[in-house]
């Protein structure tokens, strides 16, 4: 990572609560409790998904954590790949499907 | 809890003590009921995470009345029930078997840390073939531990090295053909997990579960438990951090994982560890520090062995201890939280 965003700025998410405690508190125990803790989901199945996530919104801090947080939580490497291709086919597909609305417009043009 | 306090507070935040302090703790010995001995520092492989630094070019090893003492101390202390042996990989040390069946007609539950691999490798320097191994531990009734970093070959052998995850599953492959992790063959087989980077390991008993269906399900292996064990900061693991410039992070993570329950049941509160020169420690690793067990000025040995004295002992901490605190903590048995 290099450029904007800093690897070692990672450590810093804490921070966000400078100008804004309450509002941070508040994030950081619903993001423990959703992402962190075992629930209807596992904390292994919520990693992955937390890491498929991280790569459709193109975050490399997000990737970082959870490429840590996968291993951490016992998935594998063909695992974690999966879950990527599975945001890859979802953006693929999220673009594929739009060229419905292409081809109804095409439809109102054509005479 | 935020990171960034800790990434500003002083180079000497990474201490053990000061943990222990903060949560009230104090750990004093509770029992020896184990005497671990590093016999040899000779290895068939040399491990990227090995905090014994072993490899084929050691020849560290303990002396013929070193292996003595250590069975006059178990016959002397009912007490130490289980000689616990390990290296380097100690069966390359040439009076390994006696060892094993002496310690065994004292009675003593008698366990060693095999690579797997040496069944195959052999003795690096003379290439004295070690394939009996598995006969020889079903008839000693051994406890065998092994590492297997990983159910599939890219962990295992980036940690291990090349060949090295098809020659382990080779060599649980002869072990089981001797009931070693067959239900009712009494033979116990189990395996180490550890992290192939700076990363804590996962749960024991999931990754337990998925190690016995992966091994099971494709190449037709048994086991009987899973040890998670945390990668030591010393040594070879930790000059592999400082080189990538991870070191801090990894003891950020250790001490940011600081788990009170784990650290009261560290594995130095049950044994003591005796090195190739007969030197005792509290543990493998301050053995490996060289972090003597009651100070830097006074050795203690197996030759001047004082049981009452090493349990009244004040176990010495390091930064190290860190990675036995962390979340489900860990030892030579694996999880302890």
């Amino acid at each position: 990572m290099s450029g904007y965003y800093q690897s070692e700025d990672l450590a810093k998410f804490g921070n966000i609560g400078q100008h804004g405690k309450l509002l941070a508190d508040d994030f950081f125990k619903y993001y423990g409790d959703a992402v962190g803790s075992d629930g209807a989901l596992t904390r292994r199945e919520k990693a992955l998904i937390a890491l498929a996530v991280a790569h459709s919104e193109k975050c490399p801090y997000c990737i970082d954590a959870y490429t840590t947080a996968c291993l951490e939580n016992g998935s594998n490497p063909e695992q974690m790949m999966e879950a990527v291709h599975v945001a890859a086919a979802m953006k693929a597909g999220i673009t594929l499907v739009h060229s419905v609305q292409m081809q109804n417009q095409l439809k109102k043009l054509v005479l | 809890m935020s990171v960034v306090s800790l990434a500003e507070l002083s180079p000497s935040r990474h201490d053990f003590a000061t943990q222990l302090r903060t949560h009230g703790l104090a750990l004093p010995p509770l029992a020896i009921d184990t005497l671990q001995v590093n016999i040899t520092k000779l290895c068939n492989q040399a491990c990227r995470h090995c905090h014994v630094d072993a490899s084929p070019a050691r020849t560290e090893r303990l002396s013929r009345a070193g292996v003595e003492k250590c069975l006059e101390i178990l016959a002397a202390h009912p007490q130490i029930r289980t000689l616990d042996l390990t290296g380097g990989a100690p069966e390359l040390h040439p009076d390994f078997d006696e060892f094993v069946e002496r310690a065994v007609a004292l009675g003593r539950h008698v366990m060693v840390r095999h690579n797997l691999t040496v069944q195959f490798d052999g003795h690096p320097g003379t290439g004295e073939q070690k394939q009996y191994l598995p006969e020889f531990f079903a008839k000693n009734r051994v406890e065998v531990i092994s590492s297997l970093p990983y159910y599939q070959e890219y962990f295992t052998d980036a940690q291990r090295g090349d060949g090295v995850f098809q020659k382990s599953l080779e060599g649980i492959r002869r072990l089981n053909a001797q009931g070693y992790g067959i239900d009712g063959s009494g033979l116990l087989l189990n395996l180490v997990y550890n992290p192939v980077g700076p990363y804590l390991p996962p749960p024991q008993a999931a990754l337990e579960a998925d190690y016995k269906r992966e091994l099971q399900t494709k190449f037709g292996l048994m086991f009987n438990g899973l040890f998670t064990i945390t990668n030591m900061p010393i040594n070879r693991f930790r000059l592999h951090l400082e080189k990538r410039g991870q070191y801090d992070a990894y003891m950020d993570k250790l001490l940011a994982a600081f788990n009170p329950a784990a650290a009261q049941g560290v594995m130095c509160r049950n044994l003591v560890s005796v090195d190739h020169n007969g030197e005792i420690f509290d543990c493998d690793f301050n053995q490996q520090l060289g972090m003597r067990v009651f100070g830097p000025q006074k050795a203690a040995t197996i030759f001047d062995f004082d049981f009452d004295a090493l349990l009244r002992r004040d176990i010495r901490w390091g930064s190290h201890c860190l990675g036995c605190s962390a979340g489900a903590g860990s030892s030579c048995g694996g999880a302890t939280a």
